[in-house]
């Protein structure tokens, strides 16, 4: 039998020359990374650990995203806990105010993840990667510890669900209505315990920035992972960022899947999903009249600059609705530049929208962009649970960055084509 | 023979870990800190009423969503003895596992067993006993690997006597 893509590249890492569905193995890491959140947790464990020091200080990532600037003492004193260990341990890739991204984002951008690596990350949106054809998964600060320590985790080899994209997406549609019409197809625990593959020739038309998107929101099905076969745009990407080689690793032919979905993305609509969970999907077609509040574009999953570029497209010349508060986040430092050197933070600005430095903020409820009882708001982010963004009545309805702006400038729920 | 015996709260599919610890307590990792919200965004009166001991149940994929280990440190530090659920959320169930908290996975008793039901649960067998039903219902073990890290009370243990 042969190997999905995932198998291989779990086998590969774990010395073996073939692993077996349900196999339990023990796997060398490349990247070990952890958040603002999640590493104080693990140093803490780490402090348990027969251990002298990590395993390899070149090869952790230690990222100060979700409630940075601090927004109160408690947080800063986990950042400052994270900056004496990165301190002590002398971690190179330590990403503070200044040089911080949204660490999904940062982390290709900074070149730290090629094709071929096996990257575990105290954050559960870390499968980001597989759009590089990398196998990437979120664990627990325990995981991160032990993943600090030793430079192994322990897997499970999963099985694997193929999704076939075909044909070519239509204009405004975008990676994020991709995937969310794939959670609205499986559920959101469609996935669990296995790998998304994807395949076919419509990821041609993909451009890097949809894949990260795509692969970003495999958790939001229950996936393990979600991976993407490395072609030309992968090769240039990781050659642009990245100083180490990609190892590229291919599905077998005669590999199995649990199940195998075909998507049609020349089918596809602008897609939103309804709370409080990501699988509640409609078409843009089939929304009814929703008035908003608050409309927020960034989050790991589309704060990156063809986010903006799609945003910025449609708020050029245009004002957003009385009374909606438009919050625009670009992901990174860079993409902050990016996105400035371009226009589009002055389109913004003139917009009526506001422009932070990165963070994830509102994405978790953190800060900067709180709802209150009642309030609607609709976010380019991944999780629309309840209380995800503030209180507990309040509504989060998850869209492509082209269906934010239109919604910020109609003030209700509307696809780009409303406002033509 | 470890054990766990309590009374139960009961609820459905997809509890997400936002609901558990909501991130806006997230700026602390004191495990007592994170009790004192446990559940708030589903449940108002869980820390209230919660007894050391006491077992949750729910359906499919509890825990879904975030990798924060704070929410299984949460549910364990609340007192909670045991989550039994027809499934679980993958990082969910790596970090309970990880942490010592103990999770089983049973079908027949996520369906059955209700909100104040008397429940026993033997870790060394799987086997959940319904003291107020007067039901039995037959977990599923861990693999032997897993069942290694849970008999060291959590990988930190199994690490330190592993190397
Ligand atoms: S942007 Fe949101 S989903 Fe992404 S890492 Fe930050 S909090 Fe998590």
């Amino acid at each position: 039998m042969g190997m999905t893509m995932t198998q291989k590249i779990l086998a590969a890492h774990a010395g073996l020359d073939h692993v077996e569905v349900g196999q339990l193995i023990m796997a060398q890491l490349d990247l070990v990374l952890g958040n603002d959140i999640t590493s104080p947790v693990a140093i803490d464990v780490m402090k348990d650990m027969d251990t002298k020091g990590v395993f390899d200080r070149e090869r952790i990532a230690l990222v100060m995203d979700h409630f940075v600037p601090n927004k109160d003492i408690k947080s800063a004193e986990h950042c400052k806990c994270v900056r004496e260990f990165a301190c002590q341990h002398e971690i190179s890739h330590f990403y503070d105010v200044g040089q911080m991204g949204i660490e999904h984002a940062l982390l290709p951008e900074k070149g730290l993840v090629v094709a071929g690596d096996v990257v575990i990350g105290a954050d559960s949106h870390t499968c980001t990667y597989g759009a590089l054809g990398a196998f990437s998964t979120g664990v627990g600060s325990t995981d991160m510890a032990a993943g600090m320590a030793t430079g192994q985790a322990w897997f499970k080899v999963p099985e694997a669900i193929r999704f076939k994209l075909v044909g070519k997406p239509g204009p405004y549609i975008s990676g994020k209505d991709i995937i969310l019409h794939i959670i609205g197809l499986i559920g959101v625990d469609g996935a669990r315990y296995q790998s998304m593959e994807f395949d076919g020739e419509g990821i041609q038309y993909l451009s890097m920035d949809d894949r990260f998107t795509i692969a970003n929101m495999a958790i939001e099905g229950g996936a393990k992972n979600g991976i993407f076969p490395v072609d030309d745009q992968t090769l240039a990407y990781i050659k642009e960022h990245a100083d180490r080689k990609p190892l590229v690793y291919e599905a077998d032919a005669d590999a199995d899947y649990a199940a195998e979905y075909t998507i049609d993305l020349s089918s596809l609509k602008p897609t939103v999903s309804f709370p409080h969970l990501p699988e509640n999907t409609r078409t843009i077609d089939q929304i009814e009249d929703i008035a908003i509040d608050q409309v927020v574009i960034g989050s790991c999953t589309n704060g990156r600059l063809s986010d903006l570029k799609a945003a910025a497209e449609i708020l050029k010349g245009r004002k957003v609705a009385d009374r909606v508060r438009t919050i625009i986040i670009p992901a990174t430092q860079q993409i902050y530049l990016d996105a400035m050197q371009a226009g589009y933070l002055k389109t913004f600005i003139e917009a009526g929208a506001v422009v932070s430095t990165p963070t994830c903020g509102p994405c978790l409820g953190g800060y900067m962009g709180i709802l209150a009882a009642g309030e609607r708001c609709v976010s380019t982010t991944n999780r629309n649970f309840v209380g995800r963004m503030g209180d507990v009545t309040s509504e989060v309805y998850l869209a492509s960055p082209a269906v934010a702006a239109a919604s910020a400038v109609t003030g209700r729920i509307s696809g780009p084509a409303d406002l033509i | 023979m470890k054990a766990a015996h309590g009374k139960v709260f009961k609820y459905g599919d997809n509890v997400d870990t936002d609901v558990i610890i909501p991130a806006r307590y997230l700026n602390s990792s004191d495990p007592a800190d994170l009790a004192r919200h446990c559940m708030e965004d589903i449940d108002r009166d869980f820390v209230s009423r919660v007894d050391t001991g006491d077992i949750i149940v729910a359906e499919k994929n509890f825990g879904c969503g975030s990798s924060r280990e704070h929410a299984p440190i949460a549910i364990k530090a609340a007192g909670v003895s045991c989550v039994i659920a027809e499934t679980f959320a993958r990082i969910f169930y790596r970090n309970a596992i990880n942490i010592g908290l103990p999770i089983v996975e049973c079908k027949e008793a996520a369906a059955d067993i209700e909100a104040g039901d008397e429940v026993e649960v033997d870790f060394d067998s799987g086997l959940i006993t319904n003291h107020t039903r007067k039901k039995t219902y037959q977990g599923q073990a861990f693999p032997p690997f897993m069942q290694k890290i849970i008999d060291a009370e959590g990988l930190v243990n199994y690490i330190n006597t592993n190397r």
